[in-house]
């Protein structure tokens, strides 16, 4: 399928939770949605007979200075089309539904995005630091990240 | 060499042996162990336990990035780390020598850390390629990265190269042998 109607797909079942889709400049597309339907429009992508999308290939954060976003990178394996989904957060107290009910892989994922990005995922199994120490202050990959003078007696 | 006992003198012909019970009866006086022929041998036991040392190098497999690749290699076949009586040792326990192959983050620092404590003295480390030597690509602008080894344990020897080549390593360990070469571990020290 196409995104364009892959996104009408979501748009029709989904309505007022699908906001836009974004073509230019993406490969592929990415259909936005809203935060709090992330996790009903993935089950519907995973499991309706026309989506298939049974592969999360990445799921990233992105820091746009004055908001947060969450993409998806969805991929099926036995149709072979792909899609993107974003969901656009604010900047204080970024949060989203988690997604590892519907594609186990997102768990370290979501772990990473939380690790570097300070955003959460209620709903996880297991939402922790992955990367940095448990005890590391801050999330490194804010634009607005100041780097700590020491850690634990260490010149960073 | 063992000197002639008085009035024992071996008989003429027949190959002399170094085992006390074929070489007549014992004196009174005298290392009675020691047969007539027993090698021994006299020098300096600084240099007797510097040898020993630097010719048994066991380094723990600390390998945290591609340097340990390197360190794969020169163990191996071909550079063959053997030949110096280096062999790598999957323990803090059982090791002398501490190759630091890799870069070293704040959170692998106190594992570093702690396997360094956990090897018996003497010990040695090696720094080995930018990223141990001073954090090397991650100098300029990383939060996670240690910038230098040497902020966190003693280090003996320092291997540029981003990763060296077996070679550079081979040569480190033979400047760590040097540097075993001149410890005086009995005399007053200077």
């Amino acid at each position: 399928m196409e995104p364009k109607a892959i996104f009408e797909a979501v748009k029709g079942k989904f309505g007022e939770a699908v906001v836009e889709l974004q073509e230019e400049g993406f490969r592929p597309a990415f259909v936005v949605v809203s935060p709090e339907s992330v996790r009903e429009i993935s089950l519907f992508l995973r499991d309706d007979p026309a989506m298939k999308f049974d592969s999360l290939m990445c799921l990233s954060g992105v820091d746009y200075k004055d908001r947060f976003a969450v993409a998806y990178h969805l991929h099926s394996l036995e149709i072979g089309h792909r899609i993107g989904v974003k969901a656009y957060l604010p900047r204080e107290a970024p949060s989203l539904p988690s997604v590892d009910g519907v594609w186990p892989a997102a768990n370290f994922q979501e772990r990473e995005a939380f690790d570097l990005y300070g955003i959460v995922f209620p709903g996880s199994k297991d939402l922790r630091r992955i990367l940095l120490p448990e005890d590391w202050v801050g999330y490194p990959l804010r634009k607005d990240y100041k780097y700590p003078e020491f850690y634990h007696g260490i010149k960073v | 060499m063992g000197a002639h006992r008085p009035g024992n003198a071996p008989p003429e012909g027949r190959q002399m042996s170094h085992d006390p019970a074929h070489s007549g009866p014992a004196p009174a006086v005298g290392p009675v162990s020691l047969g007539p022929e027993a090698h021994v041998m006299v020098g300096n036991a600084d240099k007797f336990i510097n040898w020993c040392r630097k010719s048994s190098l066991w380094y723990l497999l600390f390998a945290t990035a591609c340097c340990g690749i390197e360190l794969m290699q020169t163990g191996a076949s071909r550079y063959d780390l053997d030949r110096f009586g280096a062999v790598f040792r999957a323990t803090p326990r059982q090791s002398d020598l501490m190759i630091v192959a890799g870069t070293i983050t704040h959170k692998m620092a106190e594992r570093l850390i702690r396997l360094y404590e956990q090897m018996p003295e003497p010990k040695y480390v090696i720094s080995m390629g930018s990223c141990a030597n001073t954090g090397g690509p991650f100098y300029k602008d990383s939060y996670c990265v240690v910038k230098g080894v040497d902020l966190l344990i003693p280090v003996d020897v320092y291997v540029p190269g981003c990763p060296p080549r077996p070679e550079a390593l081979i040569d480190g360990i033979l400047k760590l042998q040097k540097i075993i070469e001149q410890k005086r571990n009995f005399a007053a020290k200077a």
